[in-house]
């Protein structure tokens, strides 16, 4: 035993795990993100409730507008992002299986990245080919 | 004084039973507090918001699709099942927002006492039930002339 494993939680050193030396950095993430989905919040609700009653060309010209487009980008990048470090903890405190953990942050991980994409494409398309 | 003494009395005939381990939260042992409860319920409204991001861009691609897409999905989140979960969306968005907020004030240093915690969630309580009903009162009136 290495000076430095005696000074290591004996559950991380039972399972060969310890810190990945990234928890500050997700906890400012964590905010940051945060503060983005809070300020842009209620602009987009403001939006979608302005949206619910319009016709289709009224919708896609709109979301077509840069100032909508980038700021609805913004959110929803922040939003697939805020999503995935939120639901990382939730996973790491209530799903005690290691093996099931790992799928479940995989999955996670995936999911977030997918929805990301697929809203960057979107909004890309319906700015460039309005 | 005779409650602690009581108390005292029990909880020695108690090491000789099954005892709850700590802290127990699903069942008679524990206690709620407004603290806790609305912990829960910022993680679980958290949860809610994650699946609803995906709702936020389905919308999208149904923009991008067409308008026979975009019609389709109109129907689908316009009809009753769709409506409620669009409401529970709608109050998990004013509470997580609003209790994020008072998360905030807290990593700022600013209400980090047992009293500050009690104040900001009943102040969070208060507000995410005014603002879910303002919600709902546009959305489902803008909606309904749709």
């Amino acid at each position: 035993m290495s000076s430095q494993d005696r000074l290591r939680d004996p559950l991380a050193r039972a399972r060969g795990l310890g810190s990945a030396k990234h928890g500050t950095q997700h906890f400012i993430l964590q905010r940051v993100s945060a503060v983005i989905l809070a300020l842009l919040t209620p602009w987009l609700l403001w939006l979608l409730i302005t949206l619910i009653p319009a016709d289709y060309a009224t919708v896609r010209s709109t979301l077509a507008h840069p100032v909508n487009a980038v700021l609805l980008l913004s959110f929803l990048l922040a939003l697939f992002w805020h999503s995935r470090l939120g639901l990382q903890v939730v996973i790491e405190d209530y799903v005690h299986h290691h093996g099931l953990g790992t799928i479940a942050q995989i999955l996670v991980l995936f999911a977030c990245s997918l929805g990301a994409l697929v809203s960057l494409v979107a909004i890309g398309r319906i700015v460039f080919a309005a | 004084m005779s409650a602690i003494c009581s108390n005292l009395h029990e909880s020695v005939s108690m090491t000789q039973r099954e005892r709850p381990l700590s802290p127990f939260m699903l069942g008679s042992y524990y206690r709620f507090q407004v603290t806790s409860v609305m912990s829960l319920l910022h993680r679980a409204t958290g949860v809610v918001l994650s699946l609803g991001a995906f709702v936020l861009t389905a919308w999208l691609v149904a923009v991008m699709a067409g308008p026979e897409v975009y019609a389709r999905f109109v129907e689908c989140v316009g009809s009753l099942p769709g409506r409620i979960v669009l409401a529970g969306i709608g109050f998990s968005l004013i509470y997580h927002l609003l209790n994020g907020i008072r998360h905030l004030a807290w990593d700022l240093g600013y209400g980090l006492t047992l009293k500050g915690a009690y104040t900001g969630g009943t102040i969070v309580a208060v507000l995410a039930a005014v603002f879910t009903l303002l919600l709902w009162y546009f959305g489902f009136s803008a909606g309904g002339a749709a």
